[in-house]
């Protein structure tokens, strides 16, 4: 039976991804994409990446952004953009369209909106309104350049790197006239800026080293104010070379209403009204969803590239005249070269599925946020208040989940109802699915994606190490590794789901999706379903266990602990969102007037890498539970029938549900065949869309 | 004097594509032709933006893309040309493929032609490509004139000139490389382009953002068009075999790359 026929376009993406009725994202994603595959492309192919200084052709992308809409894409229509409401999703879909290419240029395109966020989030009105604008492309017959922001968190050792708690940037009051904004001295250290080649703007997060200020803030600093403002050395990195980084040194003056968000003064003592720590979460929260993407998008885009030149491989030889097996399906003869790439591209969907579904969730937060604030700001609700106030809510919040997820039929709708219009518990609900989400998205999708990565490049044999490699895989291999890192590295996104993952209403939610997953008759999904289950009762275990010693198992400072199982969750997440989408596929697909023919066997073979990425993800994550259960497991020294040996109670029902997740993975090897087989058949274009 | 331009272009498959006859349900057809990205045929595109440079250089003209095409790929195809120069969409619902008969697609965009309301047929510019990449008979938009009325037509248009009192130069391609410069006294005229001189524009989303409010309902309310290819027999349909030589070699001057082809015509 023929499944695939083509390699999925924009029609199935729409649906998967769930933007088919957004034709501004459909905008933004054929202009990025336009510049991806042309001017990217061509950087690329020409060497550009061979060097560490930002240059005259590197530049030439900031003008194609300009140009495109790209630049703009960050502000609301009335500041000079063209989508209306929250961009999370536009930013991802964008970045992962240049990444499709080159990850520098992705980072390029979204740096400067980093360098905004702060402001954005967080800043004043007059902020705002000052800046954003500032840094959008002149419209014809305005005279004006288009200005370029930068952040500036990290800073060079022994400061702050994934510790952002402690700063080694200072400020201190220089001049305070009676009645007169006070003037700071700002000093700041900054390493790994990206952007820095030609940023106007500059966010950096900075602590008081002054009585008269209180606490951190992040402040806006520019290139022309009073003092030192050098861009410093280029970094010499190995990566994301379409990308400016710099070690700045600046050192100048600027009024207080330069902090980000404003300031009080208390008792003459001057007051930011956020912390660097609290912009840095609001701005990250979001950021890290794109980064994480970006190495998604890599190994999607790595699959035409590979079956291309499986199938090329013996072509033009000796044997194997056309029409003959050799010649028309070269190496893909071979069941190890398909099915690896079936891992290759299930991984990239599982990835895409669950930034996406990220994003989109972010982008439904970001109002809910801001009316949750609205209304604690209307009833003078601050502080420690807040927090008693949300947690009456979580009550609500758990309630809504259960309907949410009951079965068909079985939940009162206008209870529904009313718990969607309820705003603190949806702002509790979804920020416990976010802070689980965002973290998770960019801790699997890039530290998997660059393993994954590895073996893209592995499947194109000596080629695929060579800078001639089409689709340019070892770059993006290398690439991947960056990726992993900035905007916190994993260590930081393992720390943070730790403390998230625990969330009563996001466990509530593992044991709904296990209970959804069950009822479903998905390929996979019963291992899945038993998966999850198994890593509920872990973390159980776990946060009520202690080792040998009687020290607690769950554990901030644990980490051989807490982190695997923050990465066993990445898996499970991963995949159950791509069964999601699949599933969302099957439904819509055949109401497509592009698909409906094709329909069936499209989601037949989407059904499938959604179960060989389940079966792989349960597999992972019963491991590493398997491991932390019975390796920290408290067991006792009795007599064995082959002598002395540890005996670990307690484990009976690890051991059942262990065995359940084992007997769910029945038929995912058949179904990791039939999708290996699809892509023998695969009909691919004549050539790649962009140069070697 | 004012112009009312009007562009007739429809898609075709990327081409990059690979594309193989098959015998469809409704005749030939090309293998999976729904799934295969589209772009707007370059030709047609060349006289949109050569429409839209027009139309801005001659104030009070305007541009409206007629279409006969399958609506889904041409929303598609939309999202990307809506961003390039500002128009307004007419579309017939139908086949657009390189089977379709051309007498039939002409029938079908003379009435869409016909039912703009305030087009202006003394200023009527009708431009299109001089021909299609889905199919190169040429012969659709001399059909359209005709129906039309419009009996002034140029064929192969890389420029035209407008002069302040409404006639305009026009420079067509004849044989050997060489052009034919005509004048005419003015609107209506047919004019095939070929490749025009303006390059592709940026993308500008702003443009897009104008032009898709009226373009998506445009889509919706696109009427079908009964176009096919009727009571014609096919008597095979095959593609050109391709026979490539590829060779991949990097940083070889133009020079002598120019050579080589003229050795190898020579050969
Ligand atoms: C090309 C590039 C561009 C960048 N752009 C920017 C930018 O524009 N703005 C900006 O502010 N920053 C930027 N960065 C900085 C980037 O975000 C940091 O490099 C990153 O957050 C890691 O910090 P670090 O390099 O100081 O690592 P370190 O703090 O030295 O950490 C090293 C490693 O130690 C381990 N580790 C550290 N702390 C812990 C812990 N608590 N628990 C467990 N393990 C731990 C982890 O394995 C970690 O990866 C950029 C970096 C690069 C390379």
């Amino acid at each position: 039976m023929e499944t695939l026929r083509t390699l999925p376009g924009d029609d199935v993406r729409q649906i998967l991804w769930r933007y088919a009725d957004r034709f501004d994202l459909q905008m933004a994603v054929q202009s990025a994409r336009s510049i991806a595959r042309s001017v990217v492309a061509r950087l690329v192919a020409d060497g550009v990446r061979n060097t560490h200084e930002w240059t005259e052709r590197k530049a030439e992308l900031l003008k194609a952004f300009d140009e495109s809409g790209l630049t703009s894409i960050y502000m609301d229509p009335a500041q000079g953009g063209f989508i209306e409401g929250p961009k999370n999703l536009a930013l991802a879909l964008v970045a992962m369209e240049l990444a499709w290419v080159d990850g520098g240029a992705a980072t390029s395109a979204l740096a400067s909106c980093l360098g905004l966020a702060p402001i954005h989030e967080k800043g004043t009105d007059e902020q705002r309104a000052h800046y954003l604008p500032l840094c959008t492309p002149p419209q014809p017959g305005e005279d004006r350049v288009c200005r370029r922001a930068a952040f500036a968190l990290t800073e060079p050792l022994p400061y702050v790197g994934v510790d952002t708690g402690i700063l080694g940037g200072k400020m201190r009051v220089q001049s305070w006239d009676d009645g007169a904004e006070p003037l700071l001295k700002v000093e700041k250290r900054g390493r790994f800026i990206t952007n820095m080649d030609f940023a106007d703007i500059v966010t950096a997060a900075v602590e008081s080293d002054d009585p008269r200020i209180k606490g951190s803030c992040m402040i806006i600093l520019e290139k022309d104010d009073p003092g030192t403002f050098d861009r410093g050395a280029p970094t010499l990195k190995m990566v994301h070379q379409l990308s400016s980084t710099r070690d700045p040194v600046m050192s100048l003056t600027v009024p207080a209403s330069r902090i980000i968000g404003g300031y009080d003064v208390v008792d003459g003592v001057i007051v930011p009204r956020f912390s660097h720590g609290e912009i840095i979460a609001s701005v990250f929260h979001r950021t890290r969803i794109p980064v994480g993407l970006m190495t998604s998008a890599k190994l999607l885009s790595a699959i035409e590239p590979i079956i291309r030149y499986h199938r090329q491989r013996f072509r033009g030889g000796s044997v194997g005249e056309p029409g003959s097996r050799r010649h028309e399906l070269g190496l893909q003869m071979n069941e190890d070269a398909l099915q690896r790439l079936v891992d290759v591209w299930a991984t990239g969907e599982a990835g895409c599925s669950l930034g996406l579904a990220a994003a989109r969730l972010a982008d439904r937060f970001d109002p809910i946020e801001r009316e949750k604030d609205r209304q604690f700001a209307a009833q003078g609700i601050k502080g420690r208040k807040q927090l008693a106030a949300l947690k009456d809510s979580q009550e609500r919040a758990l309630e809504y989940v259960r309907l949410k997820y009951a079965p068909a039929g079985q939940a009162d709708p206008a209870r529904l109802a009313e718990l969607e219009a309820d705003t603190l518990a949806q702002f509790v609900y979804m920020d416990a699915l976010a802070g689980v989400l965002n973290p998770a998205t960019k801790l699997w999708n890039t530290g998997v994606g660059a393993t994954m990565m590895r073996e893209a490049v592995s499947l194109v044999g000596g080629y695929g190490i060579t800078e001639d490699c089409p689709g340019f895989l070892c770059h993006k291999w290398m690439d991947a590794q960056l990726e992993a890192t900035y905007e916190g590295p994993e260590a930081v996104q393992r720390r943070h789901l730790t403390l998230t993952m625990t969330n009563p209403v996001f466990l509530e939610l593992v044991r709904q999706w296990s209970a959804e997953l069950r009822r479903s008759q998905a390929g996979g999904a019963a291992a899945l379903a038993g998966a999850l289950d198994l890593w509920l009762w872990t973390l159980d275990f776990l946060q009520n266990g202690a080792d040998r010693d009687g020290k607690k198992l769950y554990h901030g400072k644990r980490q051989g602990v807490t982190f695997p199982l923050a990465d066993a969750l990445g898996w499970l997440l991963a995949a159950r969102s791509l069964m999601q989408d699949v599933a969302v596929l099957a439904a819509e697909a055949p109401a497509s007037p592009v698909l409906a023919e094709a329909a069936p066997g499209l989601t037949a073979f989407y059904a499938d890498m959604a179960c060989v990425q389940a079966a792989r993800a349960a597999g992972e994550a019963a491991r590493v539970c398997a491991e932390l259960v019975y390796g920290y497991g408290c067991g006792q020294a009795q007599d064995g029938p082959g002598g002395p040996c540890i005996v670990f109670t307690g484990s009976e029902e690890f051991a059942r549900l262990r065995q359940g997740v084992d007997q769910g993975l029945h038929g995912t090897r058949l179904a990791k065949d039939r999708a290996a087989e699809a892509l023998t058949a695969v009909m691919i274009p004549e050539a790649l869309d962009y140069p070697l | 004097m004012s112009y009312h331009i009007v562009v007739c272009g429809s898609i075709v498959p990327d081409p990059l594509q690979t594309l193989e006859p098959v015998a469809g349900p409704g005749g030939p057809a090309l293998k999976n032709e729904m799934m295969l990205p589209a772009v707007l045929d370059p030709w047609a595109a060349h006289a949109l933006f050569e429409a839209a440079n027009l139309a801005k250089n001659v104030p009070g003209s305007k541009v409206w893309l007629v279409s006969v095409g399958p609506k889904a790929k041409l929303q598609q195809v939309m999202m990307h040309v809506a961003q390039k120069v500002p128009f307004e969409l007419v579309v017939m619902d139908g086949p657009a493929g390189g089977f379709v008969e051309a007498a039939d697609t002409a029938a079908a965009l003379a009435k869409a032609v016909e039912g703009i309301t305030g087009l202006d047929k003394g200023k009527l510019l009708l431009f299109g490509g001089w021909s299609s990449a889905s199919r190169g008979t040429g012969a659709t938009l001399q059909i359209l004139g005709e129906l039309l009325g419009v009996t002034e037509q140029f064929q192969g248009v890389d420029e035209l000139r407008p002069a302040d009192d409404g006639s305009f130069e026009v420079k067509e391609r004849i044989e050997g490389g060489g052009y034919l410069r005509s004048r005419c006294a003015g609107a209506p005229a047919v004019l095939g382009w070929a490749t025009g001189n303006l390059p592709e524009p940026p993308n500008n989303p702003q443009v897009g953002m104008q032009n898709m409010r009226l373009i998506m309902p445009a889509l919706q309310k696109a009427q079908p068009a009964a176009v096919g290819a009727a009571g014609v027999a096919y008597k095979a349909v095959e593609l050109p075999g391709t026979r490539r030589q590829t060779r991949i070699v990097k940083d070889t001057p133009v020079d002598d790359i120019a050579r080589e082809i003229v050795e190898w015509i020579k050969g």
